[in-house]
């Protein structure tokens, strides 16, 4: 089954796959209905980060020093965490500011400036090369191995391959006809390409299946799991070194540390990471399922990296099988031909996936940064003028991937051979690190200049290139090996694996430490000597206050000229197209509520910022900068008048706040009086229900004396008897009217506050008994039992004694009054619970029906129907009780049923130096 | 500098646990002889610590603030 033809015909039907899968979604986003916009598909175009070298690389790291390879997989794991707080700003600026590319970020941020973005542009492409080219040496070296299938031979033994039937040649213009029909189908200021995201996901979900079944396969079915591969493993004196103890992971714990700093930059800074996470990603929110969705595809696609180095390293002992190539000659030496076509596919994916990823992002820079800015400015060319460039951009797009692919084919024919898979990486990694102190800083730091930038970026690029690519160089025959060994002319100072005598660390964290010290020593440094221009200052501005500007137009208010509609209008037609420029002003017109082209448009500041912006998202910021200066008149503003326009903003911010705040208080305020006056409405309800309650109260006394006065008055002849008994009438209702009066009055203190309080200390058995004692007449003359239950011990309370009395009388003639006369009894009890004292009145009267307890402590309710039977009360004792006991701390309420009696009760908090004590007791 | 909300801190947290978990004192620990399910401890720790705080930050960032 792995015959060459085979072998061919599937890799050619895997690539025609990809391509109907990216066609499918670039239609599906033409339509409006885009498949990518999903966070588990941008997860899994993060994945491109897993590139051959994770597949074949890992493999072969692990068969040599153990954990070595994880700090590549863990450094990402770690800085992903921080991503909430730094990618979401990097998203949030590249969003607002159309960035194009990691060149354009950080041109964007120096003041727009061409020559930074050149630098970056070269920095990383020679950085990137050496990783292109070790993708297209592992698809080249693992179609080598299959065709030698069943004999297992490594590709170096076979000696070198004519150029035309070198299959890395093919591939490599393979994936350049892929990634131009993919990458520069046409230009778009959004600089999306939906299809080819959707394809590096696919490839994604690919290699991570190749891989787990291959690690399944040589785990438990060529091994009986991991505990077997181990156990033999502890048993072979060769493997020995690769088991704990470690003499340090990964060489020493050093190196260890510098892997995983090294790795969190690359995550952020290798330009195809830049490309997936920062230019393609469609909805920032995507962002938050990532953080823990990717690193989770790295745990799982390193799950099976051990058990298939230890287990290749059983089986191959001699040592004549390279360890990067054990996940493919495990299978086929043990004549697995499926498992092997499928680890084949797996490996074509993840070196496809990155460089199809890479040639896009790389040549997009190579087009936006370095050839459009240097076309437009020579004037000879007259580029400016001319009517359609869009052909023109796309060309050089189209170029430039031919040639970085053929560079990275270049590089692998002439130089490839004398690293491993790893180290090649490295390289690539340490270069793109350079590129993190001027993003950070320039995303955190406003101090950061455009010369301070230059100067890192150069001094860093400097030393990597002494000390990694050098070395490389020499190492591939290029220039003499004794650079290496004695230093450029003799000078060991100045040897570059062992920069100014530093020696004893591993290459890369040697150029790492140097080359962090150059590049973040002078772009702090020449950044402080010279305080920022006005561009620089305006966009560092932009940049670091992201979150605060008001929105995309927040970089117009720095502008100042003369511009004509049309004029824009043309320029953005030139780069875009006459449609899309067509509907980007109509977008324009619609935000402002003009009817564009019908009515015309003012060329004001926003106009103005708003085509550089769609434009920058088509050709890059300073390219847009460029075009733009050429079709209006502008005045330059000096670096003061930038401070203006950012002080006037933040006094503006300081304003609104202030605004905001003012209104909130103001809300607040109106909510209180809104609420006062609802109150006061109540209140006012109330009184006039008092009033009337109170005079028809009043009424009923008064009708009867007026009427027994009347009778005494007119009827002369009256009998004695009969008088004394009307006479009694009329003082027994002025008593009644008196005593309403009185609570009335009483009443009315209690609610405004203004009754006088005499608190003591009160003992309350003493008080009880004394009330009960008042009222034994009253008792006797009903015939009514009374019973005083009060034990010692009971805590004294701090309260008025006479209201007390007063709320004890009132209970005790209620009681009284609702008893049968002769059989009635009324039980009174003084207790002591948790820190108060509670009173009981209990009677054996008719009961309290549940309906009535709810209303007899309101005003003038009282049980009964007050027309038909003669009211016994004014119907305000309870409710005087309840606000003298509520005004003392305590509470009243009543228990009772129908026929069985009532129980009122209440309690008061004990005296406070009595409290602690009577707490214990309880206790 | 940190937006609002309690997850960027709590995620800037984790950041420093796994640099605590794979850096040099902690590694040095698991860096004995011996065998967890017939896995060397040191291997055995390092997917289960990467594990471990793969679910967390997933806790953290799924978490309603």
């Amino acid at each position: 089954m792995l015959q060459g033809p085979v072998i061919v015909l599937t890799s050619f039907a895997y690539l025609g796959l990809l391509f109907a899968i990216a066609y499918y979604a670039d239609r599906r986003a033409d339509a409006g209905r885009s498949v990518i916009a999903s966070p588990y598909i941008y997860s899994l175009s993060l994945a491109v980060y897993a590139t051959a070298w994770t597949f074949y690389g890992s493999v072969g790291r692990a068969a040599v020093n153990g954990v070595g390879f994880l700090p590549i997989y863990i450094g990402p794991t770690l800085v992903i965490a921080l991503w909430w707080i730094v990618m979401r700003k990097i998203l949030r600026i590249s969003k607002q500011n159309r960035i194009t590319s990691l060149a354009d970020f950080i041109a964007s941020r120096y003041g727009k400036s061409a020559l930074l973005g050149g630098v970056v542009t070269v920095i990383a492409v020679i950085g990137i090369l050496p990783y292109i080219s070790l993708q297209l040496k592992a698809i080249s070296n693992s179609f080598t191995i299959v065709l030698q299938y069943p004999e297992i031979i490594m590709p170096a033994k076979l000696g070198a391959v004519p150029l035309l039937q070198d299959t890395a040649l093919w591939v490599a213009l393979i994936l350049a006809a892929f990634t131009i029909v993919f990458g520069t189908r046409h230009l778009d200021a959004a600089e999306h390409h939906e299809g080819m995201v959707a394809a590096i996901a696919f490839e994604s979900l690919v290699k991570l299946f190749a891989f787990l079944a291959v690690g399944i396969w040589v785990s438990f079915v060529l091994y009986n799991g991991f505990g077997d591969i181990f156990t033999r493993a502890t048993g072979d004196p060769q493997l020995k070194p690769l088991l704990a103890p470690l003499e340090g992971v990964a060489g020493s714990y050093s190196s260890w540390v510098w892997l995983t700093i090294l790795s969190m930059l690359a995550i952020m800074f290798l330009p195809r990471q830049f490309q997936v996470t920062v230019i393609e990603n469609k909805d920032e929110k995507h962002l938050n399922k990532a953080i823990w969705l990717f690193p989770l595809y790295m745990l799982a696609i390193n799950v099976f990296v051990l058990p298939i180095a230890f287990g290749g390293r059983l089986h191959f002992p001699g040592g004549n099988v390279d360890a990067d190539t054990f996940v493919l000659t495990l299978p086929m030496v043990e004549k697995q031909e499926v498992l092997a076509l499928i680890v084949f596919i797996g490996g074509l994916s993840a070196a496809t996936g990155m460089v199809i990823v890479e040639t896009i992002a790389l040549s997009t820079m190579v087009c936006n940064d370095l050839i459009m800015p240097a076309l437009l400015r020579i004037r000879a060319l007259g580029l400016t003028m001319r009517p359609d460039l869009s052909g023109l951009l796309l060309g050089i797009r189209r170029g430039a991937i031919v040639l970085i692919l053929l560079l990275g084919y270049m590089y692998f024919r002439l130089a490839g051979e004398a690293y491993a898979l790893v180290s090649i990486g490295l390289i690539s990694f340490a270069a793109v690190a350079q590129f993190a102190p001027c993003v950070l800083g320039g995303i955190f730091w406003k101090g950061g200049t455009r010369r301070g930038a230059l100067a890192g970026l150069l001094a860093g690029f400097a030393v990597w290139s002494y000390t990694l690519l050098l070395p490389a160089l020499a190492r591939s025959g290029w220039l003499p090996l004794g650079l290496l060994e004695h230093g450029p002319f003799g000078i060991e100072l100045l040897k570059p694996l062992a920069l100014f005598g530093v020696a004893g660390l591993d290459q890369t964290t040697h150029a790492m430490i140097w080359s962090m010290i150059a590049n973040i020593g002078a772009y702090v440094g020449v950044s402080l000597m010279a305080a920022p221009g006005a561009d620089e200052h305006r966009q560092a501005s932009l940049f670091v206050d992201v979150f605060s500007q008001p929105d995309e137009a927040g970089g117009a208010r720095f502008w100042r000229g003369t511009a004509s509609a049309p004029d824009l209008h043309d320029v953005l037609a030139r780069f875009v197209g006459t449609a899309s420029a067509d509907e980007i002003f109509r977008e324009y017109a619609r935000q402002r509520g003009v009817r564009w082209p019908q009515e015309p448009l003012d060329a004001d500041a926003a106009l103005v910022h708003y085509v550089e912006m769609h434009l920058a998202g088509a050709i890059g910021a300073s390219s847009a900068r460029v075009m733009i200066a050429s079709v209006v008149k502008e005045e330059a503003l000096t670096l003061d008048e930038v401070r203006e326009v950012l002080d006037e903003a933040s006094q503006v911010v300081v304003y609104s706040r202030q605004v905001e705040e003012k209104s909130r208080e103001l809300e607040a305020a109106s909510a209180e009086l809104r609420a006062a006056n609802e109150r006061l409405k109540e209140l006012d309800r109330l009184k006039d229900d008092f009033i009337s309650t109170v005079t028809h109260e009043l009424r009923t006394p008064l009708t009867s004396i007026r009427a027994f006065s009347e009778i005494l008055r007119d009827d002369p002849k009256l009998a004695l008897a009969e008088r004394e008994k009307f006479v009694g009438i009329i003082c027994k209702e002025t008593e009644r009217l008196t005593r309403l009066i009185n609570q009335v009055l009483d009443l009315a203190k209690l609610e405004s506050g203004t009754a006088e309080w005499h608190d003591t200390r009160v003992d309350m058995r003493e008080l009880v008994s004394e009330v009960v004692t008042a009222m034994s007449q009253v008792f006797h003359d009903k015939a009514v039992r009374v019973e005083l239950r009060a034990p010692d011990g009971v805590p004294a309370v701090y309260a008025d004694a006479d209201r007390l009395k007063q709320v004890l009388l009132n209970l005790l003639s209620n009681a009284v009054k609702f008893c049968e006369a002769g059989r009635g009894r009324v039980e009174v009890s003084v207790s002591g619970e948790a820190g108060r004292v509670r009173i009981d009145v209990r009677d054996n009267g008719p009961g309290i029906s549940a309906a009535d307890q709810a209303v007899i402590f309101e005003k003038f309710r009282q049980v009964g129907d007050t027309l038909t039977e003669k009211p016994q009360g004014t119907g305000l004792g309870l409710h005087i009780c309840r606000q003298i006991v509520e005004r003392h701390g305590g509470t009243l309420w009543v228990e009772s049923r129908v026929g069985e009696g009532a129980c009122f009760s209440f309690t008061l908090p004990v005296a406070p130096s009595q409290r602690a004590a009577a707490a214990a007791r309880v206790a | 500098m940190i937006p609002p909300g309690t997850k960027g801190p709590r995620l800037a947290a984790l950041c420093l646990l796994g640099v605590l978990l794979f850096n040099y004192p902690v590694l040095a620990v698991f860096n004995v002889a011996g065998t967890l399910f017939g896995v060397p401890v040191l291997y055995a720790y390092f997917f289960l610590a990467w594990a471990a705080l793969i679910a967390l930050m997933a806790l953290v960032v799924e978490s309603r603030d």
